[in-house]
């Protein structure tokens, strides 16, 4: 076994062979274990010996969101569920959750590449993780967890929410290390500001951020609100969860990739050709060592590029740029992702609601804010106050209720909102990031 | 005994209830009494028209989403108590009053009262054995 810094500086040649290895070993292990995948190799027409090198990687066949949705709950297993020891859920894009799984092996290589990640923003044994992701379904809380544990740093499993109690504990316990989603970094920043707590009161060092877009601007305004160093994470539970990319301290352009684990590539959001480092285009992930749930060329709808030059700090770990958009609608709202026809999803269950909504996501303070306009058709009216508002009430409970978010429900008059030719215009965003 | 009332959804922006009247008036159509329901977020408009489906027709051309309920025009004679003796009525028969509004006659003898009950033939029942005059539709709009 190679000590972690011995892997993350091996010359290009010595980590590319390690990731054709477990390639191949996970094509073979895919198509004799997963039906769905030799489904689509035999009908890609290509077989686990026909993967010779890196470049046969685009032989295989894309695996997307719909896939995941289309087998759910554990089609795409590839070991009996007795050997699958935790499963997590994300955001699907209509009624059911993406779900994932993981065997102990799988834990374990999680709580690895976390540890690592941490390792890469400066995080040591002696540090006080306070972990502000959320615990629960959603990867962020428990993935930071296990890899603060596994590093042997100290976590704090505050969670999310409780805001003032949070700077209580940050005060109280020394907290030095700080992961929270950008936005609610801004939120505690701002909490400490009413509540006359000064940054320099607190022992905070370095804050890890993710699990929502955020912009040079916010990373300036957290490091000076805070008085801390801020760094980027990327993850998604598809993948892992949180450590498939960290930035380092020693640069603050692109995030370095675990990639001994997670195989990257930049496709053309059009035509998926493959494209070369340094063009953007949509982020694509195989899982070279996933054991329950692995996935090959797994589209991430995520739109960045891959920066193949060095890194001062040594790593020849290929680094990704911060995401910049999106090939599909998803939004991200508090941290939780959001697909609008997961909205459309909760109305078509609503008799007399039509399929004419829009969604307006704006920027209050720190913090989302999502509204649902819904046009009142006379199936729905009623002439009673109570009756309105009781719809509106149910349709933001059922909103919350599969989606996660607490909206504003707001009812418009019909033909309010514009009919487009084509794809209708489901979405405003307002907020500036 | 019902009479139809036309309720029209007003979105929270300005100039709808302007733009409604407009219409109405566009088409002829007199309005005998009208009550605006309102919340932070948005309005029912309530209507006694003198032509029920007419306004129903040129509000919906114009874009506005309109329903139509019955209700209850009991008259009352003009005077200090006159409201009081009927809800005494109304509550005693443990009727639920979902809303209500009123106009005064021009004869300024006796006021109309509008009522919308939960359950609307218990409600006619007792007012009538109360008594009390209720007003047909053709009668509320020739007053």
């Amino acid at each position: 076994m190679m000590r972690v810094e011995e892997l993350e500086t091996l010359p290009r040649a010595g980590l590319e062979s390690i990731q054709l290895k477990r390639l191949q070993a996970l094509v073979h292990r895919v198509y004799e274990k997963v039906a769905p995948y030799r489904a689509k190799m035999d009908e890609a027409g290509v077989r686990p010996e026909d993967i010779r090198s890196l470049a046969d990687l685009r032989r295989l066949p894309f695996t997307t969101k719909d896939d995941l949705r289309d087998n759910y709950p554990f089609g795409l297993f590839t070991v009996p569920m007795d050997d699958v020891v935790r499963v997590h859920a994300s955001s699907g894009t209509t009624g059911k959750p993406t779900v994932v799984g993981y065997t102990a092996a799988d834990i374990s290589m999680w709580a690895d590449v976390m540890a690592r990640a941490l390792a890469m923003a400066g995080v040591t044994r002696g540090d006080m993780v306070h972990n502000a992701y959320g615990y629960g379904l959603f990867t962020g809380g428990l993935g930071a967890h296990y890899g603060i544990e596994r590093l042997g740093a100290t976590v704090i499993p505050v969670s999310g929410g409780n805001t003032k109690r949070q700077i209580t504990i940050m005060r109280d316990f020394g907290s030095t290390v700080l992961l929270a989603t950008p936005s609610y970094a801004l939120n505690l920043a701002d909490a400490m500001a009413d509540v006359g707590v000064l940054p320099e009161e607190l022992k905070l060092r370095v804050g890890i951020h993710g699990a929502e877009p955020w912009s040079e601007n916010m990373r300036e305004e957290v490091e000076r609100k805070l008085g801390i160093r801020a760094v980027d994470i990327y993850g998604l539970s598809e993948v892992i969860g949180p450590g498939v990319a960290m930035e380092c301290l020693e640069t603050d352009h692109g995030m370095h990739i675990l990639e001994d684990h997670f195989l990257p590539e930049i496709v053309d959001p059009e035509t998926f050709e493959p494209l070369p480092p340094g063009e953007p285009g949509e982020l694509v992930f195989t899982t070279l060592t996933k054991e329950a749930f692995p996935l090959i060329r797994y589209r991430t709808k995520d739109l960045s590029r891959l920066i193949a030059e060095p890194c001062p700090c040594g790593r020849t770990l290929i680094r990704m740029e911060k995401v910049t958009g999106r090939t599909d609608d998803m939004l991200i709202i508090r941290g939780v992702n959001v697909f609008p026809s997961q909205v459309e999803h909760v109305l078509m269950g609503i008799e007399g609601v039509e399929p004419h909504y829009q969604i307006e996501v704006n920027r209050e303070g720190n913090l989302d804010t999502m509204s649902v306009l819904v046009e009142v058709s006379e199936r729905i009216f009623s002439d009673e106050v109570r009756q309105l508002e009781a719809l509106t009430r149910r349709i933001q409970a059922e909103i919350k209720d599969l989606l996660g978010v607490t909206c504003a429900v707001r009812l418009v008059e019909p033909r309010t909102i514009k009919r487009s030719e084509g794809k209708a215009q489901r979405v405003i965003d307002n907020r500036r990031i | 005994m019902r009479v139809e009332q036309i309720a029209v959804f007003l979105e929270n922006k300005s100039g709808r209830l302007a733009e409604i009247t407009r219409v109405l008036a566009g088409h002829n159509i007199n309005i005998r009494a009208l009550s605006v329901a309102d919340t932070a977020d948005f309005g029912i408009l309530r209507l006694i028209v003198d032509k029920v489906d007419e306004a129903k027709r040129v509000l919906r051309a114009n874009g506005f989403t309109v329903g139509k309920t019955n209700v209850i025009a009991v008259e009352v004679p003009d005077k200090v108590g006159g409201l009081a003796t009927v809800l005494k009525t109304v509550e005693e028969a443990g009727l639920n009053v979902e809303y209500m509004y009123a106009f005064v006659n021009s004869s300024g003898e006796n006021a109309v009262l509008i009522f919308r009950f939960d359950d609307m033939d218990k409600a006619i029942d007792a007012l009538l054995q109360a008594g009390f005059t209720i007003l047909s539709g053709a009668r509320v709009c020739a007053l």
